[in-house]
């Protein structure tokens, strides 16, 4: 199986370090994958994405043409990207801050109010890992607790502190998911 | 690991100690890499005042046989004609990292390979070359930085790792060489290095002037006996379901991999397809390709700029196979729908 996910949405919402996070997994796990962050000349504000693959098999191209798994937390990103999710593909949106459905009917939609709940939990800056706890409790592209292990890598000795609150909130996008 | 970075941690273990930069999109991870890793293991990182003198820096450490680099992007590269230059006409080995963004002028940010005639062709005056090898995954970034200083020293001549932006940019598993070189080593088996006399041997003179025109000549003959060795023992190159292909895309870095999965995408369209992927651009691998114009019908340049390699599959199999050309510039790149469409549309031909 070949998981190609696409995360978009504006500078500074974390999406390049949610599909690290994403493909650091994929690497404890002993996958194949790749990942190839948009590289324009973005600041906090501008529009932004990454493009990860996790696969069983060798990755050919790290561009990815039509994503199986889409995470958008901007509504740019949802015009930008819908057309091309791939049929049967799974859509992500943090419906705080995208006011429109998906309009496709071919695909999976999944609404998490993910700002919201990262508001609530004094942490806004970590909805992108919400919507990571959900999208892998659904789709298992990894397992959950890779991705805590993950977590322990990826974030900075000088960030350390934030572990815990990383943790906190994949494990709200998990519950929210599970529930829903 | 980015690409970028594998790039630097490859060229520190294989004995490097010596970096000279200016910062420019998208490599500016080399030069941030090597800022914090050499003060520690007592290397120089050096961010010049331009390009023009981080080249220079260069030409003078090389010249004591230590393993020096530099990286930039295509405008960088402009900017560093010159001191590539010097660097053949003394014939002396050194890294050029370049990671192409779309030209020409200060163009965009976005991957190109839009200096393919520039880097293949002697990068500067005069009549030289240098080894240009083109890596298409994180892990050919890292083994291609150690296989540059190599070559290099191996002919006299420097030597580049001519990646596209996708390339520095992206992240992919890699693996890195445990045994690192020691970089007193480098300077060893090099008679011709600036090293001191101690009074025990005649001065090293590492020059480019020859002001005698017989000199001169016998020194430009010489450099392209060598370029004559480079070309016959050091191509390298990669095969892709060739066995019964009667297209052959010929494709390097990003667009090789956007082509592998148009390849399989086409076959399952019924299309034989295959690809030689060359992994040095100087010397061009012409052999496999002139092998595989026995067996194919036509060939397929895949490629970001309007048609350099192309130019050079043409020259390889002396224009007895037509040779198309699927090609985005500007830092767009095709995507693998567009080179499977183009694939099929040579096979209906």
């Amino acid at each position: 199986m070949t998981y190609e996910t696409i995360m978009a949405g504006f500078g500074g919402q974390g999406l390049l370090f949610s599909g690290k996070v994403l493909a650091h997994a994929a690497l404890i796990e002993g996958k194949e994958l790749s990942w190839l962050p948009s590289y324009g000349p973005e600041m906090r504000g501008g529009t932004c994405n990454c493009s990860v693959i996790v696969s069983d098999t060798p990755v050919g191209s790290p561009i990815i043409a039509h994503p199986n798994i889409l995470m958008v937390m901007n509504e740019p990103s949802l015009d930008k990207f819908e057309a091309a999710v791939a049929p049967g593909g799974a859509v992500f949106v943090d419906s705080s801050l995208v006011p429109r459905k998906v309009s496709r009917t071919d695909v999976d939609a999944y609404y998490v109010p993910a700002t919201k709940m990262a508001g609530d939990m004094e942490a806004t800056s970590l909805a992108n890992m919400i919507l990571l706890g959900a999208i892998v409790e659904k789709l298992k592209c990894v397992r959950f607790g890779t991705v805590l292990e993950a977590l322990k890598h990826t974030i900075s000795a000088r960030k350390a502190s934030l572990l815990d609150l990383n943790v906190k909130a994949v494990t709200a996008g998990r519950d929210f998911i599970l529930g829903a | 690991m980015k690409g970028n970075e594998a790039i630097a941690e490859a060229a520190i273990r294989a004995g490097c100690r010596h970096y000279f930069g200016y910062p420019i999109t998208p490599q500016t991870e080399i030069a941030a890499y090597m800022a914090k890793r050499m003060p520690k293991i007592g290397g120089t990182f050096l961010q010049a005042e331009s390009e023009i003198a981080a080249i220079n820096m260069v030409y003078g450490c090389a010249s004591t046989g230590r393993r020096a680099m530099t990286s930039s992007s295509s405008p960088g590269l402009s900017l560093k004609a010159e001191g590539i230059s010097y660097l053949a006409g003394a014939d002396l080995p050194a890294l050029i990292v370049n990671v192409q963004r779309g030209g020409p002028g200060l163009g965009g940010i976005q991957p190109s390979q839009s200096d393919y005639f520039f880097m293949t062709r002697g990068p500067g005056h005069g009549d030289f070359r240098i080894i240009v090898l083109a890596p298409a995954s994180v892990q050919e970034m890292a083994d291609m930085t150690r296989l540059a200083f190599e070559l290099g020293e191996k002919y006299r001549m420097p030597a580049m790792l001519l990646a596209d932006g996708t390339m520095g940019q992206m992240m992919e598993p890699v693996e890195l060489p445990e045994a690192e070189i020691d970089p007193a080593d480098v300077v060893k088996g090099k008679p011709w290095a600036v090293t001191g006399t101690q009074m025990k041997r005649v001065h090293n003179i590492v020059n480019s002037l020859y002001l005698k025109p017989d000199e001169l000549e016998r020194t430009n003959i010489e450099r392209f006996e060598r370029y004559a060795k480079v070309e016959k023992d050091e191509c390298l190159w990669e095969e892709y379901m060739m066995d019964d292909a009667e297209i052959c895309v010929v494709s390097c870095g990003i667009t090789a991999r956007v082509s592998k999965n148009a390849i399989v995408e086409a076959r399952k369209r019924g299309v034989k397809v295959g690809m030689i992927r060359p992994k040095t651009l100087y010397p061009f691998p012409k052999a496999p390709l002139m092998a595989a114009a026995e067996k194919v019908k036509a060939f397929l340049a895949v490629e970001l700029n309007m048609g350099q390699m192309k130019e050079d599959v043409e020259l390889a199999v002396r224009c007895s196979r037509p040779v198309a050309t699927c090609n985005r510039v500007g830092g767009m790149i095709p995507s693998a729908d567009e080179v499977t469409e183009a694939i099929v549309a040579l096979a209906q031909k």
